[in-house]
């Protein structure tokens, strides 16, 4: 026997408990116990924190003024952020010079945005101006003494600027140093295999801080008299020792996660040892592990602040320099809430950037 | 077992001149004897079939011959070049040896023509967009050039393998190695597979191949060598090995693989 129904269903609407405000709660919000308890935890969480944090940033703070005498509203003093920009934006670069950092932030701007527009053209070539050009056009804008204009000490670098520089030479110089520190790792060559475990596991055995203090006080006491080489530059190798020696491993659990078929299939074709890495390993090896690099990058970016304890003046250490002016009083927190903010606006960046990079970088293989 | 349509005569195109020779080969995995005493002789043009039980070696026995394996005592002289461990060697080599692997092993990040073009560019040096048309015209051979712009992963496994063929011919090379290039496909996919090496052994190429497709062996091969234990326990033309297997071992290999 056959059922057959010959009249059309005609669409009936949903119930009310399905869709709008009232269907988006239950399935959101209300949809087991475990979810109706923290959603009163959420929610009295937005009562007694983050309404009263609003409103101390943002309703009852002061934005306008010229000093403490205009901080009236009881909430937070902006007045001195905004007091204080310049110096925690350029350290003590000289004011008539601050057109060379300048220009230096709008060329990392320049070249970075693009990488986040999925369709712009020549991002590969961006992206080399970034990682090469960048650095040397930077060296001569920021110390200055040749092509005419002034030499201004590492001394003077602060605040932004300097947590930039450290942060952007360590990236660029970790991540290669770190593929090459990987690929020795595993080389069939005992002697260079020695040397890369040994390197890696020196700088991983010890602290970022010590390295930090060896290499600004003890480095001086070993080299010869007279050679006293920057102070910045003593830190800037102390930190890209340290993060490269973090980066191999990452890469190195890359290169472990390749299958023996793609080192064999290279090999077959004659590719040999630098090729095949270059063109078939490195690029699926790397591209398994960009959190993994994007997580030691942001690691790195926020390590620099550690420089403050050899006396180098990082966006952390000008606003803790500025907050004991006797001029202002009381202005810790926002000090403080400013230079995270800071700190999370570059790193949330990197963060997205790594996820464009792998959604891109997917071509849809299983293993 | 997938019927085999296009019909190459046995015994054609073996010009003599010797493509590979194996001297006395053996060859230890630490303390594991896997390769005893092997002497091939391979002349160019030649289509040889390899079987034997699992683990009797023949993964290992091919793999020398383009030294993804090193063996320990012996010789072997590919095109008239002895593998040792100098380098330069090894690399004229595997420009000259081409080679098939069960598992495809494409390279997941690029696509198909950029799977098929890289070695051309990189290590014989021949121009982008040369290289690129000579993927192509291989893609048709195949039978595929409409997948040139895909991904491995969007392939069949079938379309795989065959892009894995088209990409070792890409280097215009003068012996092929095939690993079983069948045993990891689904019966459908194996024919498609065959049908493309038997073209291949049309054109007189001369070809090594571990296989179990013995359709395969009788239509295309000029010998059948019969590994057991590290060793070659027999070796005969097609017809006869099948027909009249001489040793205990290769009658019950047979026995074993004809029963299913
Ligand atoms: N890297 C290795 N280290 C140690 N032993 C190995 C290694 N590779 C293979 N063997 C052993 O050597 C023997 C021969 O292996 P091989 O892969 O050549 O066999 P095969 O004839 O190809 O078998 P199959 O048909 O299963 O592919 C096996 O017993 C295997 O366990
Ligand atoms: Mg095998």
């Amino acid at each position: 026997m056959s059922i057959i129904n010959h009249s059309t269903s005609p669409d009936l609407p949903p119930p009310v408990t399905e869709v709008g405000v009232i269907g988006w709660m239950r399935h959101n919000l209300f949809s087991s116990p475990l979810n109706f308890a923290l959603t009163l935890v959420g929610a009295y969480l937005i009562f007694t924190f983050f309404i009263p944090a609003f409103d101390w940033a943002i309703w009852s703070a002061n934005f306008t003024g010229k000093d403490q005498s205009a901080c009236t509203g009881g909430g937070a003093c902006w007045v001195f952020i905004a007091d204080r920009l310049n110096f925690f934006v350029y350290g003590f670069f000289p004011d008539a010079e601050y057109w060379r950092v300048n220009i230096v932030f709008i060329l990392l701007a320049a070249l970075l945005i693009p990488q986040f527009i999925e369709a712009f053209p020549y991002k590969m070539w961006l992206g080399w101006a970034l990682l090469v050009g960048l650095p040397i056009v930077s060296y001569f804008l920021l110390i200055g003494g040749s092509f005419g204009i002034v030499h201004v000490e590492t001394e003077k670098w602060g605040g932004i600027m300097l947590t930039l520089v450290l942060s952007f030479v360590g990236i660029v110089a970790a991540l290669p140093i770190g593929i090459v520190l990987a690929l020795g790792r595993r080389s069939n060559m005992p002697v260079i295999r020695g040397i890369c475990i040994g390197f890696i596991e020196l700088w991983r055995g010890v602290p970022l801080i010590s390295v930090l203090f060896m290499a600004s006080v003890m480095l001086p006491l070993f080299l010869p008299e007279g050679l006293n080489f920057n102070k910045l530059l003593r830190a800037l190798i102390g930190i890209v020792m340290f993060q490269s020696a973090y980066m191999a491993e990452v890469i190195r659990g890359g290169l472990q996660a390749i299958p023996k078929g793609q080192y064999e299939a290279a090999d077959a074709l004659g590719l040999g040892y630098w090729k095949s890495m270059g063109l078939i390993i490195l690029p699926q090896a790397l591209k398994l592990v960009i959190p993994g690099i994007v997580n030691t990058f942001i690691a790195l970016f926020k390590d620099t602040t550690l420089v403050l304890i050899i006396g180098l003046l990082d966006i952390l250490a000008s606003v803790q320099a500025s907050i004991i002016d006797p001029a202002w009083s009381d202005v810790a927190t926002e000090g403080y809430v400013f230079a995270a903010f800071v700190f999370w606006i570059f790193c949330f960046g990197m963060s997205r950037y790594s996820q464009a990079l792998e959604r891109k970088l997917h071509t849809g293989h299983k293993r | 077992m997938s019927e085999i349509q296009a019909q190459p005569q046995n015994g054609t195109a073996v010009n003599g001149s010797p493509a590979i020779e194996m001297i006395d080969v053996h060859k230890w995995y630490g303390e594991f004897h896997v390769l005893k005493d092997i002497n091939l002789n391979v002349s160019s043009g030649e289509r040889i079939v390899i079987c034997g039980p699992s683990g009797s070696g023949k993964s290992t026995l091919i793999r020398c011959i383009n030294r993804l394996e090193e063996h320990q005592r012996g010789q072997i002289i590919v095109d008239g070049v002895e593998l040792t461990s100098d380098l330069k060697h090894i690399e004229q080599i595997r420009r000259e040896v081409g080679m098939c692997f069960q598992h495809f092993n494409l390279f997941p990040h690029l696509t198909i023509l950029e799977n098929l073009a890289l070695a051309p560019i990189w290590v014989r040096k021949v121009p982008r967009a040369e290289a690129e048309d000579t993927a192509m015209q291989y893609l048709e051979r195949v039978k595929i050039p409409e997948q040139a712009a895909k991904y491995p992963g969007q392939l069949s496994g079938g379309q795989q393998q065959r892009v894995a063929i088209a990409r070792s011919l890409c280097m215009n090379p003068k012996i092929m190695l095939f690993d079983e290039p069948t045993s990891a496909l689904d019966p459908e996919m194996i024919k498609e597979v065959l049908d493309v090496m038997i073209e291949l052994a049309d054109t007189g190429m001369t070809m090594l191949c571990v296989t179990h497709e013995m359709g395969f062996a009788k239509t295309v091969a000029n010998r059948v060598i019969f590994m057991d234990g590290g060793e070659i326990i027999e070796e005969n033309e097609p017809n006869e090995f099948f027909d009249n297997p001489q040793h205990d071992r290769t009658k019950l290999f047979l026995s074993q693989i004809l029963a299913h």
